[in-house]
C-alpha cells in the first residue's frame, strides 16, 4: 500500500508524465475543454428554458420531471447508445455530458425564479417594467445566486463524468484510468483518478469564491 | 381625477371583487378606501394603474381611459406604494428609487440626482442612497418606497396599504410625513387601509366596502363619523367614533384664560416661558408633569390631557412653546360638542351650540341611520347633561 502511494506520488510529480501530446497538462487541458464545452450548451439550453417556465409560472411540473428523467439516465448506457447510432465521433460525449448537465441548471434555474419575492416582482411590474424588463433587470439578477449553483453542480458533475470520453477512444484524464486498467497499471489508473477528483475540487472552490465575491452584498436568505 | 364608472371585476374563479363602482377621486385629495379584507379595495387600487383590468365599466385617470392607455407606460405615470416596500433587494436605495426615470430614459446621472433629491424630501439621510434596502429598518424601506413613487413626479399616487407592516410608533411618524409631503406636493392620492383611525387620519374622502365589492358610503370623514350610512359603516367605524371625530378638530378655536395664579395648583415654567409641570399649592406632592398643547393640537388630545391634568386645566403654548394662557375642561367640552354638531351636515347647530359631548356613543349602541338622525334632533337637552357630569365630578376633587 505504501509502495503504491509512493509511486502514485512518483507518477504526479515526474517531468516526464505532463509533457508531450499524452502527457497530463495537454490531458487536462482536453478534459477542462470537454467538460466547459458540454456545460455551456447545457446552459444554453436549459438556462432560458429555466427561465421561461419561472417566469410564466406555465410547464414547470413537464420541464423538472423531464429533468429527474435526464437524471436518472445513464451515462455510459447513453454514450454506447449515440456511439452505435452515429459512429465514432465525440457526438456521444458531448450528448451524454449535456444531457447530464441539463437538469441541474434547469432545476436550479427555475427555484432561483421562484424565489424571487411576488411583492418584488408586483412592485416592478407596477413601477411600469415591461416584461422583458421585470425578468432581466430583477428577475434574473435576484435568481442569479441559484442559477449560479445550478451551474457549478453541473460543471463538476460533468468534469466528474467526461472520463468516459477515453471510452469511446478520445482524450482528457480518462485516458489514465482506461489505458491504466487495460494495462493493469494501478498507478496510472489512480493518478487519473485523482487528477479528476483535484480538478473537480479546485473548480467547487473556485466557482463558490467567485459567487460569494459577487453576491456579498445580499441579505442572507437570498444568497 | 380619477373616475370610476359602473365598474365591475370579476375574478376567473367566480368572486366578484368590485360590483358596480361608481366613484370620483377628486384632484389634488387623498381618497382613503377602507374595509375589511376581500371588500374589493385593493382590486379597485390595482384597476387605476391596471394592474388588474376590470371586467365591465370604464376607469379614466385624468380624462383618458386607461384601457386605451400602453399599461406599462400608464403605470410609469402613476406612483405606485405597496405593503412591505417591495424595493429590488439587489439595487442600492439610490437605484431603487431612480426606477421610473430610468424606465423613462432619463439617463444615468439625471436619474440619481432626482433619486438624491428626493432621499431628502422623504426624511432620509443622503448616505442611505448608498446602501441596500435590507440594511434599512422597515420604517425607512417604507420612506423608500414613496420616494421611488415620486421620482418620476406622478400627478397620482396609488398607495396599497404602505403603512401597514410596521409598528404604531413608526406608523404615526410616516402618517405625519406623508400629510407633510401632501401640503407640499400636492398629488391625488388614493390609499388602501383596513385601519380606520388611519383613513380618518389621511383622508380628505373616505369610500368603505363591503365584503362582495360594494361601495356603501363615501364621505369626509367628519361627515362619515357623524353619518354613518348604515349599521356595516356605523360597527366599522368603531364604538368610539364620537372621540374619533374629536380627533379631527383643532384646539385653535378653543377660549384660553390667563393661567391661574394662587389657587390650588399652580403652573410652574421654565426660563423661556414654557410650561413644565403643576405644583399644588401645599407642595407635598411631587409636581405633576404638564404636557403643553398647541393650537394645531386635536380636541381629542386636549380632552384627553384635561382629564390627566389634576387642575383640569390644559396649558396652552405658542409655536414657540411659550405659554399662551389655559383652557378649563368645560370650554373644551363646549367646543367638542360643537365640532360633533358640525360634521353633521345639513343639520342647523345654531340652536343647540351647547356642549353634546361626544360620549353619547359608547353609552348607546348604535342602531343605524333611523335611529342616529332623531337622536340629534330631539335628544340634545338629555345628552347634554348626560354627556358632561363625569368630567365634571373628576374636576372637583382635583
Amino acid at each position: 500500500m505504501y509502495e503504491l502511494f509512493k509511486n502514485l506520488g512518483a507518477w504526479l510529480v515526474s517531468g516526464e508524465q505532463w509533457a508531450g501530446s499524452d502527457g497530463i497538462g495537454h490531458r487536462l487541458a482536453e478534459h477542462l475543454q470537454y467538460s466547459l464545452l458540454a456545460t455551456l450548451i447545457a446552459a444554453a439550453i436549459a438556462l432560458p428554458v429555466g427561465l421561461l417556465i419561472g417566469h410564466t409560472g406555465r410547464g414547470a411540473f413537464v420541464a423538472i420531471n423531464l429533468s429527474s428523467f435526464g437524471r436518472a439516465l445513464p451515462t455510459v448506457g447513453l454514450v454506447v447508445l449515440v456511439f452505435l447510432a452515429s459512429g465514432l465521433s465525440m457526438w456521444p460525449v458531448y450528448i451524454a455530458l449535456v444531457a447530464l448537465a441539463i437538469p441541474s441548471i434547469v432545476t436550479n434555474t427555475y427555484a432561483g425564479m421562484t424565489a424571487v419575492d411576488p411583492e418584488v416582482r408586483d412592485a416592478a411590474r407596477g413601477q411600469g417594467m415591461r416584461w422583458h424588463q421585470v425578468l432581466f433587470q430583477v428577475e434574473l439578477p435576484l435568481a442569479m445566486p441559484l442559477i449560479m449553483t445550478g451551474l457549478r453542480l453541473a460543471l463538476i458533475q460533468v468534469v466528474a463524468t467526461a472520463t468516459i470520453a477515453a471510452y469511446v477512444s478520445f482524450g482528457g484524464l480518462g485516458r489514465y484510468v482506461f489505458d491504466g486498467l487495460a494495462q493493469r497499471d494501478l498507478v496510472q489508473v489512480l493518478g487519473g483518478a485523482v487528477l479528476v477528483a483535484v480538478v473537480a475540487v479546485v473548480l467547487d472552490l473556485a466557482l463558490s469564491a467567485l459567487q460569494r465575491a459577487l453576491f456579498r452584498h445580499r441579505p442572507a436568505k437570498s444568497a | 381625477m380619477i373616475q370610476f364608472d359602473t365598474v365591475h371585476k370579476r375574478f376567473p374563479n367566480g368572486t366578484t371583487a368590485v360590483h358596480d363602482l361608481t366613484l370620483d377621486m377628486p384632484e389634488g385629495g387623498v381618497t382613503v378606501l377602507v374595509g375589511s379584507s376581500g371588500c374589493g379595495k385593493t382590486t379597485t387600487l390595482r384597476m387605476i394603474n391596471r394592474m388588474v383590468d376590470p371586467t365591465s365599466g370604464t376607469i379614466r385617470v385624468g380624462g383618458k381611459d386607461v384601457l386605451e392607455q400602453d399599461a406599462a407606460e400608464l403605470r410609469r405615470s402613476i406612483g405606485y406604494v405597496i405593503q412591505q416596500s417591495g424595493l429590488f433587494p439587489h439595487r442600492t436605495v439610490l437605484d431603487n428609487i431612480a426606477t421610473v426615470p430610468l424606465l423613462l430614459g432619463w439617463g444615468r446621472r439625471k436619474a440619481r440626482a432626482r433619486a438624491a433629491e428626493l432621499l431628502e424630501t422623504v426624511g432620509l439621510a443622503a448616505d442611505a442612497g448608498k446602501r441596500y434596502p435590507h440594511q434599512l429598518s422597515g420604517g425607512q424601506q417604507q420612506r423608500v418606497g414613496v420616494a421611488r413613487a415620486l421620482a418620476a413626479d406622478p400627478p397620482v399616487l396609488l398607495m396599497d396599504e404602505p403603512f401597514g407592516a410596521v409598528d404604531p410608533v413608526v406608523r404615526t411618524q410616516l402618517q405625519d410625513e406623508l400629510l407633510r409631503l401632501q401640503r407640499e406636493l400636492n398629488k391625488t392620492i388614493v390609499f388602501v387601509t383596513h385601519d380606520i383611525d388611519e383613513a380618518v387620519r389621511l383622508g380628505d374622502r373616505i369610500a368603505v366596502f363591503r365584503t362582495g365589492g360594494h361601495l356603501v358610503q363615501c364621505a369626509s370623514p367628519a361627515e362619515l363619523l357623524a353619518r354613518p350610512a348604515d349599521d356595516f359603516v356605523a360597527d366599522f367605524l368603531g364604538a368610539e367614533r364620537g372621540l374619533k371625530l374629536l380627533s379631527l378638530t383643532t384646539l385653535a378655536d378653543v377660549p384660553q384664560a390667563p393661567a391661574p395664579e394662587g389657587g390650588a395648583w399652580t403652573l410652574r415654567l421654565d426660563a423661556t416661558g414654557a410650561p413644565v409641570a403643576w405644583r399644588h399649592k401645599d407642595a407635598e406632592s411631587a409636581d405633576i408633569p404638564v404636557r403643553p398643547l398647541r393650537d394645531t393640537d386635536s380636541l381629542l388630545s386636549a380632552l384627553n390631557e384635561s382629564i390627566a391634568a389634576p387642575s383640569g386645566l390644559v396649558a396652552r403654548v405658542d409655536a414657540a412653546g411659550v405659554l399662551t394662557g389655559v383652557s378649563s375642561r368645560d370650554d373644551i367640552h363646549e367646543h367638542a360638542g360643537v365640532a360633533h354638531e358640525q360634521g353633521r351636515e345639513g343639520v342647523p347647530s345654531g340652536a343647540r351650540g351647547t356642549a353634546r359631548a361626544a360620549q353619547d356613543d359608547p353609552h348607546t349602541p348604535v342602531k343605524g341611520p333611523g335611529q342616529t338622525e332623531p337622536r340629534a334632533e330631539d335628544g340634545t337637552g338629555d345628552t347634554d347633561a348626560d354627556g358632561a357630569p363625569a368630567p365634571t365630578t373628576a374636576e372637583r376633587s382635583a
